[in-house]
């Protein structure tokens, strides 16, 4: 137990701003859930099955007569079609870590995703622990954020219009860490690109399967050169303990 | 409620699933102990960053760009947050100060 006392206090400081941003969005999606009146009890039985930002904000309007449940499986497909790329950069991570993993699959969220991925992990912790330590903070920061919102949301005082920015802003830094090693540099300039040209084609609901797909095909094509470059810059020096997906 | 306790539950056990499903496909497509073809490694190397930068255009994906004030708050803010962290290299301070920026300027400057 004690070396998991370790890995959350060591992982707590990589999940601040996970922290900030998932207890004002849970409590945007605690306000909506129990403006259709459901009780806080429901929003954390939701959070603690679903635990999907977009997804749950799209769930609260599932909540009417007569909805068919192939229109629920749909459209939570729809929202969620890009966890399916997370999975393939976790293979060889999560396949080394025993049952923990199925929670941490279920786990995999945007915010925990990137991560998972990206955190290089502390000399003096063991990984498995800390990876775990991660999700688990992450997802009772959801919770904690959706009960507050269903319970109290509507008589907060402040004003935190604007506060959802702290998961633009973690995903920048992010960018910007992965930017500062050489081989990253093509497939970010890749994702952004087929992104934007996705949405302007798309529109902001329907952007991200065509963009999943064309990335795929791009980074396929490129296979060749991007492997290249994987291989020369600077894989050698990457350690044993380095986060990244490899 | 709007409809019955039973039919609710079902409704998040379905959502719930569901979300699952997308998360656990390329871990029973490629189990424990199966090799994984090299094309897969190769993707999931380069997936990570390609992911980010789509996460990014995603976050910022209902900014509207073709009236007023054209995207300002949010060019700002993300113009801060990287220009921060190339700077200084500290996540909290980054995102910390980008967020608080951003929600200033939609509350107090473009509203």
């Amino acid at each position: 137990m004690n070396g998991y006392r370790n890995a959350f206090r060591r992982a707590f400081p990589y999940t601040i701003p996970v922290f900030t941003g998932y207890i004002f969005i849970g409590i945007a999606f605690g306000v909506m859930y129990a403006e259709k009146g459901y009780s806080f009890l429901w929003a954390i039985l939701m959070s603690v099955l679903v635990y999907a930002g977009s997804g749950q904000y799209l769930a609260v309007n599932f909540f009417v007569p007569g909805i068919s449940f192939l229109h629920i499986i749909f459209m939570t497909l729809m929202v969620n079609v890009r966890h399916i790329f997370y999975g393939i950069s976790l293979l060889e991570k999560f396949n080394k870590i025993g049952r923990k993993r199925w929670y941490m699959i279920f786990a995999l969220t945007d915010e925990t995703y990137s991560l998972l991925c990206t955190t290089k992990i502390p000399r003096d912790v063991d990984a498995e622990k800390f990876l775990f330590a991660i999700s688990v903070l992450d997802h009772s920061y959801w919770i904690l954020g959706s009960a507050i919102g269903a319970i109290a949301g509507t008589i907060l005082p402040i004003n935190s219009q604007g506060i959802d920015f702290a998961m633009t802003a973690l995903f920048l830094v992010i960018f910007v860490e992965q930017w500062f090693e050489k081989k990253n540099r093509i497939p970010e300039v890749i994702g952004v690109a087929v992104a934007l040209v996705c949405l302007w084609i798309f529109g902001a609901d329907n952007f991200i399967l065509p963009t999943m797909i064309i990335v795929i095909a791009v980074l396929f094509i490129g296979k060749k050169r991007l492997d290249e470059k994987t291989l020369s810059v600077d894989d050698n020096k990457e350690s044993e303990v380095s986060g990244t997906c490899r | 409620m709007p409809i019955d306790a039973l039919t609710s539950l079902l409704i998040i056990l379905v959502v719930a699933v569901t979300t699952f499903a997308t998360r656990v496909v390329p871990f029973l497509l490629f189990p424990k102990g199966k090799e994984i073809p090299p094309m897969i490694q190769y993707l999931g190397k380069v997936l990570t960053p390609a992911v980010i930068g789509m996460l990014v255009v995603y976050c910022l994906r209902n900014t509207t760009i073709t009236q007023r004030p054209y995207g300002a708050a949010e060019l700002i803010s993300c113009v801060t947050v990287v220009g921060l962290h190339i700077w200084k290299r500290n996540n909290l301070l980054s995102i910390g100060v980008g967020t608080v920026l951003y929600m200033v300027l939609i509350q107090m400057v473009f509203v």
